[in-house]
This record gives C-alpha cells, sequence and structure tokens, in this order.
C-alpha cells in the first residue's frame, strides 16, 4: 500500500527511482513485464521524438501552434501503462505521450495540431476524447464516463484525466473531482504539476502547501509522486486503479514534473524564467533516469538506442510528411455534416449555398 | 388517455421513458429523492433506484459536464438545472463540449443527452429565478432546442428528445406547469423536433401570430378577444426553438400576409428578430405590412414587484396586433 503513506499535507513525495535512476525504494518496485517496460520506454522516445519534431517543423512554417510535452513523458506513461486499453483517457491539451501509449496514432496528433479535426476522430476501439482546450473542463467529462462504467459496466472501466498546475484553480477540477467522489466513481485524477501555468508560477496560483492535498476537501486519497519516476507514478496508478475498480472511487495523484519546452510554440518562456532552472530540471530528464533503470535489468544499451532512434525519426518523419499532403484537405461537406446526426435543412441550405458560391466564383 | 398538467405530463414521459430504456439516468439538485424543488422528477427515485435517479452536488458544470461524460459512456443523462438562471455555471460544459464533441471528433463521439432547464418568468420567485433565455442557447451549432406549451406536447417532445442523437436542451414553461390539463395519450407517441404546430386557425385569417412557451397563451386569449374586431388569426406554436419550422411560418404568412412574433424573451437579437428576418426575405412579394414583434425591453428581468413591466401580457400583445391590422399601404 503505498495511497495513505505519504502525507501530501506534509509535502511527503513518492518516489522509487532518484534522480540518477538508482532504485531508492526497492521494496515498492512494481513487477512489470520485460514486454511492458520496453513499450514504455519505446513510446516516451516516440513522444519525445515527435515532440522535437513538430517544434522544429513549426519553426520552418509547416506546423501551427503545437504544445509539447517534453519532460513530462514519464506522467503520462506511468499512468497509462498501469491501466487497462479499455479504460479511458480525458486528457487536457499537452497528453501526447498518455495518447501515444494509449493506441492514439501519431498521424492523428499531428493532424489535430496541424488544424484537422480529423485528427480527434481517433480509431474506433480507442478510448480517447479530443485534446480539452477549455481548462478544468475535462474533470467533469471523466466523472461523466466514470459514472456510465459504474452504472453499465460494474466499475470495471475507469476514466483518467489530466490537469495542470494551474487548472487545479479552476473551478469545473472540483466539481468534477467532487462528483465522481460522490457516486464512488472508478475515476483518476492526475495533476501534473509542471510548475508553470504559461507565465504563472505554481506558487502563486495557490497558497496550498502541496496540489495533492486538494484531494482531502473531497474526500478521497491523494499523494504527491515525483513525476518523472516512471515506476513510481505506475506503483501508484495501479493502487489507484485497483481501489477504483472495487468501487471504492476516485484518487487524485499530483505528479511533480517540470515543462521543459515553451507553454506553447507561441510561448517564450526566457521572459519569464531563468535558464538555469530549465539546466536543473535537463538533469533530472525522466528519459535518461529511465533508460538507466532499463539497462541496470539488462534490457536496454546503446546499440538498441541507436537503432530505436533511427527507426522512430523515420516513422515520425514519415507520419509528418502524410499528414503535410493530407492535412490541408478539408471538404464543405466535412464541415457541415457532424453538426448533427442528421444534417437539417436549414443546414443542407447553408451547405449548398456555399458550394454553389464556390462554384460560381471559381477562377473569378 | 388521461387527464394531466404539463408537469404531470413531463413526469409520466421521464416514467415511460426510464421504464422502455435502462440506459436513461435522471439526475440535478435535489431531483432525486425529493424530486426536484418543482417536483418534476418525483416517484422515479423510488421505482428505479439511486443508480438511476440521484441528486447531485450543487455544481451546475459538474451536472453537466459529466452528463457529457455519461452520454459519451453509453448513458442517456436527463440532466435538470434547477433554475434558469443557474444555468450560466453549466453553459460552458453546454456550448465548449456538448454541442461540438460529435464535430470536433468528426462523429467518433456523441452526446445524446437531454437537459431540462425550466424557464421564464411570471411566478414571482426570486431573483436568477425568471430568466428567459432560449436565444442564448439558439445561438449554438450542434444543440436541438425545444419548448413545449402544452401538456401534449411536453411528452411527445421529451420522448423525441431523449431518443435524438444529439444534445437537446428541453425548456419547461414554469409559469404553467401547474395552469390547466389536458388529455395525454398513456401509450409513447414522438412529437418530431423541429416541427412548429398551428395551434389555433381562425378561418380565412388574416393575421400570423407566431409564439412558443408560456407565451401561446397569453397570445391565444389576446387573439380569441380581438376576432369580435375582425382579426383572423393563424397561430402558430413554434415548439422547437432549434431548428425552427421555417416552412410552417412561410405558408401562413404568405396566406394572410401580415406576421406578428411574441416572445418573453427580451428585444434585440431574439428568436423574433430571425424568424421576421427569414420572413422579410422569403416571403417579401407576400407582406402587407412590416412585420412586428411583441417582446421584453432590452433590460434585466426585475424582480417580482415590477416584473409585470417586462413580460409580455395579453394587454400589450393586443395593442401590438390591433397597431398591426390598422396599417394600410
Amino acid at each position: 500500500m503505498i495511497l495513505g503513506k505519504f502525507d501530501p499535507q506534509k509535502k511527503q513525495r513518492f518516489a522509487i527511482l532518484d534522480e540518477k535512476g538508482k532504485l531508492i525504494a526497492p521494496e515498492y518496485e512494481p513487477k512489470i513485464d520485460e514486454k511492458t517496460l520496453l513499450k514504455m520506454y519505446r513510446t516516451m522516445k516516440l513522444a519525445r521524438i515527435a515532440d522535437i519534431r513538430a517544434l522544429q517543423y513549426q519553426r520552418q512554417g509547416r506546423m501551427l501552434t503545437f504544445a509539447p510535452v517534453q519532460g513530462q513523458e514519464a506522467a503520462q506513461i506511468g499512468t497509462m501503462a498501469a491501466l487497462d486499453k479499455n479504460d479511458w483517457i480525458s486528457p487536457a491539451f499537452r497528453e501526447h505521450a498518455a495518447m501515444l501509449y494509449h493506441n492514439v496514432p501519431l498521424e492523428n496528433i499531428y493532424l489535430y495540431w496541424f488544424g484537422n479535426e480529423r485528427g480527434s476522430r481517433v480509431p474506433d476501439d480507442v478510448n480517447v476524447l479530443p485534446v480539452n482546450i477549455p481548462i478544468g473542463s475535462q474533470y467533469g467529462h471523466a466523472s461523466g464516463l466514470a459514472y456510465a462504467s459504474k452504472v453499465l459496466k460494474n466499475n470495471k472501466q475507469i476514466a483518467v484525466t489530466y490537469i495542470g498546475d494551474g487548472g487545479t484553480s479552476h473551478g469545473e477540477f472540483y466539481e468534477g473531482l467532487n462528483f465522481a467522489a460522490t457516486y464512488d466513481a472508478p475515476m483518476i485524477g492526475i495533476i501534473q504539476n509542471n510548475q508553470w501555468a504559461i507565465s504563472t508560477p505554481r506558487r502563486k496560483a495557490t497558497k496550498a502547501e502541496t496540489l495533492a492535498q486538494k484531494a482531502v476537501a473531497v474526500g478521497v486519497p491523494g499523494i504527491q509522486v515525483d513525476g518523472n519516476d516512471v515506476l513510481a507514478m505506475y506503483a501508484v496508478v495501479k493502487e489507484a486503479a485497483e481501489r477504483a475498480r472495487k468501487g471504492e472511487g476516485p484518487t487524485l495523484i499530483e505528479a511533480f514534473t517540470y515543462r521543459l519546452g515553451p507553454h506553447t510554440t507561441s510561448d517564450d518562456p526566457t521572459i519569464y524564467r531563468k535558464n538555469e532552472e530549465v539546466e536543473e530540471w535537463k538533469k533530472k530528464d525522466p528519459l535518461i533516469r529511465f533508460k538507466v533503470y532499463m539497462e541496470s535489468k539488462g534490457l536496454w544499451d546503446d546499440a538498441k538506442e541507436a537503432k530505436l532512434d533511427e527507426e522512430l525519426e523515420a516513422y515520425v518523419k514519415t507520419t509528418f510528411e502524410k499528414v503535410e499532403k493530407e492535412g490541408p484537405i478539408v471538404t464543405i461537406d466535412e464541415v457541415f455534416d457532424h453538426t448533427y446526426a442528421t444534417l437539417t435543412d436549414e443546414l443542407k441550405e447553408q451547405k449548398e449555398y456555399l458550394k454553389n458560391f464556390v462554384k460560381e466564383t471559381a477562377g473569378k | 388517455m388521461a387527464e394531466m398538467t404539463l408537469l404531470q405530463a413531463i413526469n409520466t414521459g421521464l416514467f415511460e421513458q426510464m421504464r422502455k430504456d435502462k440506459t436513461v439516468v435522471v439526475f440535478g439538485e435535489d431531483a432525486g429523492f425529493e424530486g426536484g424543488v418543482f417536483r418534476v422528477t418525483a416517484g422515479l427515485q423510488k421505482e428505479f433506484g439511486e443508480l438511476r435517479c440521484f441528486d447531485t452536488p450543487i455544481s451546475e458544470a459538474g451536472i453537466v459536464g459529466s452528463a457529457i461524460g455519461m452520454a459519451i459512456n453509453g448513458l442517456k443523462p436527463v440532466a435538470e438545472m434547477q433554475f434558469d438562471g443557474f444555468m450560466f455555471n453549466g453553459f460552458n460544459q453546454l456550448a465548449v463540449h456538448a454541442a461540438r464533441m460529435r464535430n470536433r471528433s468528426r462523429g467518433r463521439f456523441t452526446v445524446p443527452m437531454v437537459l431540462r432547464v425550466p424557464m421564464g418568468g411570471g411566478i414571482r420567485a426570486l431573483e436568477h429565478h425568471s430568466e428567459a433565455i432560449e436565444t442564448l442557447f439558439a445561438h449554438i451549432p450542434g444543440l436541438k432546442i425545444v419548448y413545449p406549451a402544452t401538456p401534449y406536447d411536453a411528452k411527445g417532445l421529451l420522448a423525441s428528445a431523449i431518443q435524438d442523437p444529439d444534445p437537446v436542451v428541453y425548456l419547461e414553461p414554469k409559469k404553467i406547469y401547474r395552469a390547466f390539463k389536458q388529455e395525454v395519450p398513456e401509450n409513447e407517441y414522438l412529437i418530431p423536433i423541429g416541427k412548429a404546430k398551428v395551434f389555433y386557425a381562425a378561418k380565412d385569417p388574416n393575421l400570423t401570430v407566431v409564439s412558443w412557451g408560456a407565451m401561446v397563451h397569453d397570445t391565444f386569449k389576446a387573439v380569441k378577444a380581438l376576432e369580435a374586431e375582425g382579426v383572423r388569426v393563424e397561430l402558430i406554436d413554434l415548439r422547437s426553438i432549434a431548428p425552427i419550422d421555417y416552412p410552417t411560418i412561410y405558408a401562413s404568412v404568405r396566406k394572410t400576409g401580415r406576421l406578428i412574433v411574441v416572445q418573453e424573451a427580451i428585444k434585440t437579437l431574439g428568436v423574433a428578430s430571425e424568424i421576421i428576418t427569414r420572413v422579410t426575405e422569403n416571403c417579401f412579394l407576400s407582406l402587407e405590412a412590416a412585420p412586428a414583434r411583441v417582446t421584453s425591453p432590452d433590460i434585466t428581468v426585475p424582480l417580482a414587484r415590477g416584473e409585470y413591466h417586462h413580460v409580455p401580457d395579453v394587454k400589450r400583445i393586443s395593442y401590438e396586433i390591433k397597431k398591426l391590422m390598422s396599417f394600410k399601404l
């Protein structure tokens, strides 16, 4: 049992690996099979490479505004690896690592940020809601997804939802969590405390000592975890998931982490934070830490790393090129037809009008 | 057939749909044990249990947000806003998510939910309990909006709303919840969303009047009283605010040549504005006078003692109809 042992009101933080990747709490080391560990590492790498390339594409004018995830991969991959394929994600907007692990194709993620709704049309067997930009509202959706699981699936399907440190000031964060808590619905709330809400530092956003202690107000377990420690995240979420599936309700987990990149490509973090701070956090990079652990298990080495890098770089490049080619194509039918299940007469008329306009004025 | 009030018709409709479809869940502030402050959901928790009919925290954003999640994951939520004036707290979820989810996921995720909102004034209630805000909903693509004026329509529209694949805002004219009774079939029947009804048709009509919600009845009183003065009205009850049934309105105006729209909401940019614009665009050559409207003024709803200055009443509706009928080209 981890929950309950680390009191967020006493600023106790749970970790299994230290910043160098050394096992410091072996008694909590989760038993994760080799295949899963490899998938976790591979997805962390994919998220990182896709992110770096997206930033470059954006700077080249080939991508629109993009919110990079760099630095937070462990907080997300640790969560998703501990859950089932059928569970839900109700994301905020910086969750590509979690989405990739939960089988959202990179093509979809790129397509969305490229400016095309088809990106949010995830495959039928993928339970991941679209990117959620209005801060906080995703907590309500998770609570409803979880309530439906309670009524229809005996709590066996969990809804996990993410929010940032800044988002915890939002009323809907509280309302969604409290709603789920009231009915013991199977929900897990992850706060990715990446220290910055655009330019507002964590300490200016709330007087609360930790964000995990906000769990106390709704009467659910809360814990602060080293969010750059993928094993700690995995172990805690596993426990939260067991509780949820037994009908014991939500858990709130604060992943203490850092946004290494800008808020979005439109943001310049050098205005509000010091480079030394970023450099300090780069030393705590979750990927380095996890790699050391994988090497210590004999599962990874430099040769494998080089091969994986090469493979993922090629995959990211091909995927983006496809998106760059197909993404700009949007038909008039496409922007009208999903307003309702069946187009209203009014919309049919407006669609015809637009089509005729395009036809009549073509080349003029 | 049984005689019932509009409130009883909604309640009966909820029982009917919950019996028919096990995925229908009903919830809201005090909507479970007590049956809601108006008792619209009375008895449901007793029959269907606390999982399917329950009280929620006082949390409109939580209610609408959770309803969205429930709908995406296989339930048919019928959520209640306790009063129109509290709707604004839930508006964010309705506008940015419920209405858009189908479109932004290109059909992968849909939100077949119903949001019941008691609407309008005239009951001498507290501040924020007497808003007429159908226009605000009507400006959000992706929502359907119904607003019954009779017990019969209330039950039939509720069944359609619950079975609709898209989010439906179901507005309830709270002023006439218990005002009168009407024969309502006990078996299920559907009233299609987006179809208006000719509520009253005088022979050889010379005026089209369009209204909806509680205003239909005040309008009808005015219309009947003016018959002696040669005003022969076709009164259309809109029933659906989105989509609006324009063909029914056009057909009537082409017969009568005159149109007046009566709404409880404020004047500027209302449903009346849109109807008049459309009629002007589509029936211009049939018009014998400029279309008119009777609305509340563009002010905050006064508290109970001053409310009569705001909401149109029979006297003001009659006054405006007579003015319109006296116009000669």
